[in-house]
């Protein structure tokens, strides 16, 4: 059935639904919760290499199971390495974030089961299912679960520790406890974006996940607008495939993205979609205009 | 039904509270009073759990909290209205409320409150859908005193309702404060503006650095020279 569709659109297509789960898991991080990760992709890595090992060492695992695992497995390291330093907040967590990164890094580069230096080939995934579907399906997954977290009251608890930690202590709101579920649910996203990107790309490298790759994720997700699900989609999509968009450019393209990036945060600087949401859009739709102009603003900024 | 006993907190090297004792009874209004860093704010702060301390021992209604978390205190029956008010700014007043209630699971109750908290503060149910941030000072501050009071507590911690008032607004403030210990809610307030703190309390004590030098009925330290020079500006 994907057989219409030119192959190098269904490359970006399939880029684009990894960077959604990608993007959605730092978005509960950061925009949602407020805790500023600048190591999205460390997480992502362990994912990669997690769901990577597993096919190469028991071809026999469906590939759902695969992805939950390197999920699972990402979101363990989050909460053992948030424990410690989710009780910093700002710039301090954001500098050990970083850190960790660059630690999770060095430490794949210098493992035997990772290859080292040379990275991982690795084999098409244990699935029936095209890739494309594939993420495609996990990526709507992720918007519908997200969405609903972000309403639920769990997520309003996550909202209130953004807006201010001491008043949502205040309130009865287990700070430790919420930001660690927050951090690993994010980082679980992230692991699973990186299981599928490593079985799409079929070859995955320790150098890969640095800190651009973070950047690139949280670039995404503040172009669309912090805290927006729907932003973090748009972001998301906006920002894979514009590069491939403006190939035309050659060596002036990245010249462009960085420009657009700038022009952005001076025209838009709560995003894209900040204060927008996927059911605020469909009450105007539907001409239930209920939450108003002035009810959606404040939500996603 | 609320007593410190020989409260001691450090903040790192410096000493904010040292050997503090007081108490609170059921259907009071206790004032602290004192200047700039007399370790009113850490009282409640301590009481409320978000500071801990370092030694000494509070109990409220019999049991003993030193050292609980602040979740376990709230679901207690002891909510706080902190400092410098802290709505969540990006939130709706609705949402606010809601977060004021987030440790209780009775549908009904949360209603009941609600509505309570509508009635003491009509201007809320009119923003109801307005993000926090947009309400003007004398607005968050009844929003934040109608959170803290959406957990239905018994002792109401409440730090500096005045601060940043207009004095009409302080003083319709104050009337609220009145009304909701009418309503059967105790209440422990600490504030700069004395004589208003004292012409409402029952009770109070009075602060310095980090010590309780007086205490005493609200109308007796009113009258007294001591007080009336150090805090009342004569």
């Amino acid at each position: 059935m994907l057989n219409g569709i030119d192959p190098y659109i269904l490359q970006i297509l399939v880029n684009i639904g990894i960077a959604i789960v990608l993007a959605l898991g730092l978005n509960l991080i950061t925009g949602i919760t407020g805790q500023l990760s600048l190591g999205h992709a460390a997480f992502m890595s362990t994912g990669a290499f997690a769901s990577a090992l597993i096919t190469l060492r028991f071809p026999g695992v469906p590939f759902a199971l695969n992805l939950l695992a390197a999920g699972l497995f990402s979101a363990l390291v989050a909460a053992l390495i948030g424990y410690p330093i989710l009780r910093l907040t700002g710039d301090y967590l954001a500098i050990c974030t970083l850190g960790f990164a660059e630690i999770v890094k060095v430490v794949f580069l210098n493992m035997e089961i990772t290859n080292r230096a040379l990275g991982l080939t690795v084999p098409p995934p244990a699935s029936s299912i095209p890739m494309p579907v594939y993420v495609w399906a996990i990526a709507i997954l992720t918007i519908v679960a997200c969405s609903f977290i972000k309403e639920s009251r769990f997520g309003r608890a996550l909202k209130a520790i953004r807006d201010d930690e001491i008043a949502a202590e205040a309130m009865g709101i287990n700070l430790t406890r919420y930001k660690i579920q927050s951090f690993a649910f994010g980082s679980f996203l992230a692991g699973v974006g990186g299981g599928l990107y490593a079985h799409f790309l079929g070859y995955i490298n320790p150098s890969d996940f640095g800190f651009m790759k973070s950047v690139d994720m949280l670039n995404m997700v503040v172009l669309g607008g912090l805290g927006s699900v729907a932003g973090s989609v748009v972001g998301a999509s906006i920002l894979t495939a514009a590069p491939e968009f403006l190939r035309f450019m050659s060596q002036y393209r990245m010249l462009v993205y960085g420009a657009l990036l700038v022009l952005l945060m001076v025209f838009r600087p709560n995003g894209l979609l900040g204060g927008v949401s996927f059911s605020g859009l469909l009450m105007r739709k539907c001409g239930l205009g209920a939450c108003g102009r002035d009810g959606g603003k404040g939500e996603g900024a | 039904m609320l007593a410190v006993e020989n409260l001691h907190v450090n903040y790192g090297a410096i000493k904010a509270l040292q050997n503090v004792s007081c108490r609170v009874e059921a259907g009071e209004i206790v004032a602290l009073i004192g200047a700039n860093g007399a370790g009113k704010t850490t009282i409640l702060n301590a009481v409320s759990g978000i500071v801990p301390a370092r030694s000494g021992r509070i109990s409220f209604e019999g049991e003993e909290i030193t050292g609980a978390p602040p979740h376990e205190i709230v679901r207690r029956g002891i909510s706080q209205v902190p400092e410098g008010r802290r709505v969540f700014a990006r939130m709706s007043v609705l949402e606010n409320l809601e977060m004021g209630a987030y440790t209780r699971s009775d549908r009904q109750g949360v209603k009941r409150e609600m509505e309570r908290v509508f009635a003491l503060f009509p201007r809320l149910a009119e923003r109801r859908k307005q993000p926090a941030r947009t309400l003007s000072g004398g607005e968050q501050q009844m929003l934040a005193m109608g959170r803290a009071l959406m957990s239905t507590p018994r002792l109401l911690l409440l730090d500096e309702p005045s601060m940043g008032l207009a004095p009409m607004l302080v003083e319709k403030i104050f009337e609220i404060v009145r009304e909701i210990n009418g309503a059967g809610t105790t209440i422990m307030l600490v504030e700069q503006n004395a004589s208003m703190a004292l012409a409402i309390a029952t009770r109070a004590y009075v602060l310095e650095t980090g010590a309780c030098v007086l205490q005493g009925k609200a109308s007796e330290l009113a009258a007294d020279p001591q007080v009336r020079s150090a805090y009342l500006g004569e």
